[in-house]
């Protein structure tokens, strides 16, 4: 049996001490599969974007188990968890965060010289996103969906069998925001990755494999 | 594979960050291979930087400023240092002859003569001659008086005496009563040209010549005389001197003749002639406490710098907090951002640093006709370029702490 991608076991996540603890997840046992993509909502505060960070092994939890491809995260360093990250995984934020001095080609090849992977392929990576011609552009220079697509083909490099976004259409026009989601729809049915997507936009639950809804910490039916 | 090559290959972005991260990382970028480390870890530590213009400018004027501080303390150092034996350096005697217990070059006691004439009887000298050395008063044509040390020497060996003459000539100091100054100090003792007629200690005297960057650490101006003038003009009693220095035979034990000539003249101290220097040197530089309170000048030039270029690197780290942010989340090795941030302090200490250096000579070029000289020769520069980077890094420490403190998860947060 194929293990998923990403799998959550009793998970909770408590924020402070005393009496101004917070608790932001709640017992959460959760799956994501290779192939598929999966939406994450919730209203505001409802512990979405813990969970993603958690899965992406940059919470330790407060209870509870996160499993990475079968591979339990407990015990692991901070440095073998970023190992981790950079190796299996790609962020896509809710504001991009491109570097702003560096060109759109130069942006995906950090993440490829981090990875250790040929600086060349950002054309390639560029290309399939559908921006060959903006490689020597600087993000100021270009449109918010473009900037977007630039921060997938980053998260792209070194072909990571998932993928984690943040709000990725919240700053996009609903045109753009659905070429958005397409495009994270089409790497996870046409490439087998699993990309979770965390998002208030109900067009990416459209498009979604599965939607998950959150609530006050705890997954609802 | 596309064809695109690495951006960073481009000419505009490489006139600069080539020059600095040098050929190995060139030759990297422009195979469009290279590990993790150098090659886009300095070009967004170059891009960083440049990025913001403005800041940019204000950062190297930082530290072209902090380095010229810097320079301009080790150059009065070494001005310092320099003038304090400049006497010494400049006669061509093996050995010096003073008065017992005597501190430095400029203040001493009379010694009898007849030291000089028992100098001459020991095996090893090949010649020693007076030389004479004293504080006294010169009167200005226009009125007031000024300190000056008169030096008296033989002319006929030319083993002491003035050089860099640049108007006159040495033999015209054998004129009675005439004397050269250096042209730092035309003002000072208020003589504008060669023939002007002055009073040095209530006797007449002409000024014959003038030498060029012979300076004084004491600050008062030498006076070049010949032996007999300046016994006359400082009112010297005939049977004294105040050193003896000569020459050995080129085959003699430079030591041994010391020793022998200590054992013959028990009155006096006898030094081989950079024995002599470094006493004096050391007398002015460190017992006075002058050379001290110049070192503790260039220490803080230093810490002065160092606050700019950690104020300014801060500043620039501060604003691209959340890209490192985006690298930890990323999973980029902490060596990775160290290799930014230290990026940014190289280029920093290059771009800023050899234009500081270059200032620095220019200035130091142009103290050449003051009275207090600032010696910066070219074997400082890779020193100073030292202290520049290191100061760089130094200040780039407190940016690797914040950096480094930087939770990845507030990139979700944003």
């Amino acid at each position: 049996m194929t293990r998923p991608a990403l799998e959550t076991r009793d998970l909770s996540m408590v924020y402070g001490t005393g009496d101004t603890a917070v608790r932001a997840l709640d017992a959460v046992d959760f799956q994501a599969s290779a192939g598929e993509i999966l939406a994450l909502m919730g209203p505001s505060g409802s512990g979405k974007t813990t969970l993603l960070m958690l899965l992406g092994c940059l919470l330790h939890p407060t209870a509870g188990a996160v499993w990475v491809e079968g591979q339990p995260l407990a015990g692991l360093s901070n440095h073998a968890l970023a190992q981790l990250r950079l190796r299996r995984m790609g962020f896509i934020f809710q504001s991009y965060n491109l570097f702003p001095a560096l060109t759109a080609a130069e942006n995906i090849q950090v993440a490829l010289e981090l990875k250790g992977r040929d600086l060349g392929e950002a054309t390639e990576l560029l290309d399939r996103v559908g921006l060959a011609g903006r490689l020597r552009n600087y993000p100021r220079q270009l449109s918010g969906g473009e900037k977007q697509r630039v921060a997938i083909a980053r998260a792209l490099a070194g072909d990571p069998p998932i993928l984690l976004a943040d709000e990725p259409t919240a700053a996009l026009d609903s045109v753009t925001g659905r070429t958005v989601v397409k495009l994270l729809a089409d790497l996870a049915h046409a490439q087998g990755r699993a990309v979770v997507v965390v998002t208030h936009d109900p067009r990416v639950g459209e498009l979604a494999d599965r939607v998950v809804r959150i609530e006050d910490g705890r997954l609802r039916p | 594979m596309g064809d695109y090559a690495p951006n960073i290959a481009r000419f505009s972005d490489l006139r600069s960050f080539a020059f600095i991260c040098g050929p190995i990382v060139l030759n990297k970028m422009k195979r469009g291979r290279s590990h993790w480390g150098a090659g886009m870890a300095g070009l967004l530590a170059w891009r960083n930087l440049a990025h913001d213009r403005s800041r940019f400018v204000v950062t190297l004027v930082g530290i072209i400023f902090a380095v010229v501080l810097i320079a301009m303390q080790i150059g009065l150092f070494l001005g310092f240092s320099d003038s304090t034996t400049t006497i010494i350096r400049h006669t061509n005697a093996d050995f010096w002859i003073v008065a017992k217990g005597s501190q430095n070059f400029e203040v001493t006691l009379p010694i009898n003569e007849r030291e000089l004439y028992l100098a001459r009887s020991v095996p090893g000298v090949a010649q020693a001659e007076a030389l004479l050395v004293q504080f006294t008063l010169w009167k200005k044509p226009d009125g007031g008086n000024e300190s000056v040390i008169v030096l008296g020497s033989n002319l006929n060996t030319g083993l002491a005496g003035p050089w860099h003459i640049v108007e006159g000539q040495l033999e015209d100091l054998r004129r009675p009563d005439a004397v050269m100054i250096d042209r730092v100090f035309l003002d000072k003792l208020g003589v504008s040209t060669v023939g002007t007629r002055v009073e040095i200690n209530g006797r007449r005297a002409i000024v014959v010549g003038f030498t060029q960057g012979i300076r004084s650490f004491t600050t008062s101006p030498w006076v070049f005389a010949s032996y007999r003038n300046a016994q006359y003009l400082s009112g010297f009693a005939e049977d004294a001197t105040n050193y003896v220095i000569g020459r050995l035979h080129p085959d003699a034990d430079p030591a041994r003749v010391r020793d022998a000539l200590a054992q013959i003249l028990p009155r006096t101290d006898v030094y081989l002639s950079e024995q002599f220097a470094t006493r004096t040197r050391d007398y002015w530089m460190f017992t006075t406490g002058a050379g001290a309170s110049v070192l503790i000048s260039a220490v803080l030039g230093l810490l002065v710098g160092v606050v700019i270029v950690a104020q300014v690197l801060y500043a620039t780290t501060v604003d691209h907090l959340p890209e490192f942010g985006t690298l930890s989340a990323m999973g980029a090795p902490r060596a990775f951002i160290y290799k930014v941030i230290l990026g940014q302090a190289v280029i920093s200490a290059t771009l800023g640093g050899l234009p500081g250096i270059a200032v620095s000579m220019i200035i130091a070029k142009g103290s050449e006709s003051t009275a207090a000289a600032i010696l910066v020769p070219p074997w400082l520069v890779a020193p100073l370029y030292g202290i520049t980077l290191a100061m760089c890094i130094l200040a780039s420490v407190a940016s690797i702490r914040k950096a480094m403190s930087i939770d990845p998860a507030m990139v979700f947060q944003r």
